[in-house]
């Protein structure tokens, strides 16, 4: 039988996870400001003026609203702010 | 950005391409909100028309198989369900020591659970761990720092002990272990998840190159040496087992890899450059030990001389340097010395020079595809030199780089004149000695 090491795991400390609720959903979108959240990586300024359309022709009850952070990779306070107290909804695209 | 939104009471959902599901969904998890709703469209985004665009919106999300439109507005109006509500809190702690098991069985464990980079290592025993500890004076449990594959994950923690354990992991020897600790403790990881590939190349300058045995001479950049190369691969190996990971298409997602992500750590040749060292020009004194990060990797030139046409070769390079990446030349002492002989009798004057020449029409600049994501939004709040560069007319030329993030090094075995200049951002120089 082969002999049994012992050896350290490599791994590093992750931090603990705390659980966060999802926002409530919308009984219905129609009427309500849903903003669309460019995150501006290359050509999703382009991606979200197709979702306005989109929303346009299909569900014109709904109004929208294409806005977009400071900057790439940010969370930026103050947008974040004035969708929350303008909009009822965001879509943010395209990428993480 | 998606979990702060639906903190602040707005029903969201993220829109990602397909290749980044696995991803979309363990930064969900850590966010501890796993049921974050999210839509996938194709991949790629990027240069697509709009026609094309438009058949992603009205298409098939290629993970759920149904209507993307579909997903994004159930994904704003869905009712929540219990599991919604409460989100996920759990500890992830990591055991000190693994399961005791026979040398072949962890050596497969080690290569399952992508904690190697699929080269033999030396596993980590108690013995081998507690050897390598000898190489500082600092507690096993101090907090060297923090480390993340990118700038939308956790921090994960590290300690003396855990970096310990990677370095043996990659053959180093207990006196490396002062300059593999600060490398961690510079807080910069070297395996960055970024589709981009990018990769880390540290440069060690100060009395320690010598302690070590580090080459600075023939081979400098290749495998000629065990300081160099254990090193730069404990670098790389703790970056990926101490953050989180570097999985592919979870905590990984490089397009096409990295060569320098295997190891890339060389020492300056202080003592036959006419200039003086990185870490000197950085403000630490000569006979301090320090490591300087630069993270790029993404392209080499190469050239030789200082020959009669080199500004013409030079600017060449410098205007085919990825945009985004500024660079850091590695000169062979004989380069070097050339560069002297020309006038250039300070580093600082041939990185003036470089800015200077470093030159592109604007249109090509703003055309680049991380230059329009990640500059141009600071160009639009007027951010400088970017707000003048924006201002540009299209076949204006600008100056790409600002000296301040050019660098130069100097190494080499002076078997020839060559020099290379390679992508680097220097992101941090740091003290070895601390470490000792």
């Amino acid at each position: 039988m082969a002999e049994r090491m012992k050896v350290h795991d490599p791994r590093g400390y992750p931090p603990k996870v705390t659980g966060k609720r999802l926002a409530p959903r919308l009984e219905s979108l129609d009427g309500k400001t849903v903003f669309l959240v460019d995150c501006l990586f290359d050509n999703s300024d382009v991606f979200m003026d197709l979702m306005q359309r989109w929303f346009g022709q299909h569900l014109p009850s709904v109004k929208t609203r294409v806005i977009k952070p400071k900057e790439t990779w940010a969370d930026d306070t103050d947008m974040r702010k004035q969708i929350a107290a303008n909009g009822s909804a965001a879509i943010l695209g395209v990428g993480l | 950005m998606a979990a702060s939104l639906e903190q602040s009471g707005v029903p969201t959902v993220a829109v990602h391409t397909q290749v980044f599901a696995r991803l979309a969904k363990s930064a969900a998890l850590a966010n501890g909100m796993p049921r974050m709703r999210q839509a996938f469209v194709p991949q790629p985004v990027v240069d697509r028309t709009p026609d094309q665009l438009r058949t992603y919106i009205e298409g098939i999300d290629p993970i759920s198989k149904r209507p993307f439109v579909q997903e994004v507005i159930e994904g704003l109006t869905k009712p929540l369900q219990q599991e919604d509500l409460k989100g996920v809190s759990f500890e992830r702690s990591t055991p000190r020591l693994l399961k005791p098991d026979s040398e072949e069985n962890l050596h497969r464990l080690f290569v399952e659970n992508h904690w190697t980079d699929f080269l033999p290592i030396t596993l980590p025993t108690e013995k081998r761990v507690a050897e390598m500890l000898k190489g500082t004076s600092h507690a096993p449990d101090k907090i060297v720092g923090q480390l993340r594959p990118t700038y939308f994950r956790e921090f994960w923690e590290l300690t003396v002990e855990k970096v310990a354990v990677n370095a043996v992991m990659a053959g180093a020897r207990p006196e490396y272990l002062p300059v593999i600790l600060a490398l961690a403790a510079s807080g910069i990881t070297a395996r960055s998840s970024s589709t981009t590939s990018f990769a880390t190349i540290s440069v060690i300058n100060g009395p320690i190159r010598n302690e070590l045995g580090m080459n600075s001479g023939i081979g400098v950049m290749g495998p000629y040496n065990h300081a160099n190369a254990a090193i730069g691969r404990a670098y790389a190996l703790l970056s990926q087992n101490l953050q989180g990971g570097s999985v592919p298409g979870e905590t990984y997602m490089g397009s096409q890899g990295n060569w320098y992500a295997y190891s890339a750590t060389f020492a300056e040749a202080e003592e036959r450059s006419p200039w003086e060292p990185l870490h000197v020009q950085k403000g630490f004194e000569p006979t301090d030990s320090a490591a300087s990060v630069f993270f790029g990797g993404w392209y080499t030139h190469a050239g030789y001389g200082p020959r009669a046409t080199w500004q013409d070769k030079v600017r060449r390079c410098l205007s085919a340097a990825e945009h985004y990446s500024p660079p850091f030349l590695v000169l062979d002492p004989i380069a070097a010395r050339g560069f002297v002989e020309l006038g250039f009798d300070k580093k600082e004057k041939l990185i003036e020079w470089c800015a200077k020449n470093a030159l592109l029409p604007a249109r090509e600049y703003w055309d680049n595809q991380h230059i329009q994501t990640l500059i141009h939004p600071l160009a639009v709040a007027g951010v400088e030199p970017y707000a003048t560069r924006l201002k540009a007319k299209p076949d204006e030329l600008i100056e790409i780089f600002e000296a301040k993030q050019i660098n130069i090094v100097v190494a080499g075995g002076e078997t020839q004149g060559a020099w290379k200049m390679i992508s680097g951002d220097l992101r941090a120089t740091v003290s070895i000695d601390a470490w000792r």
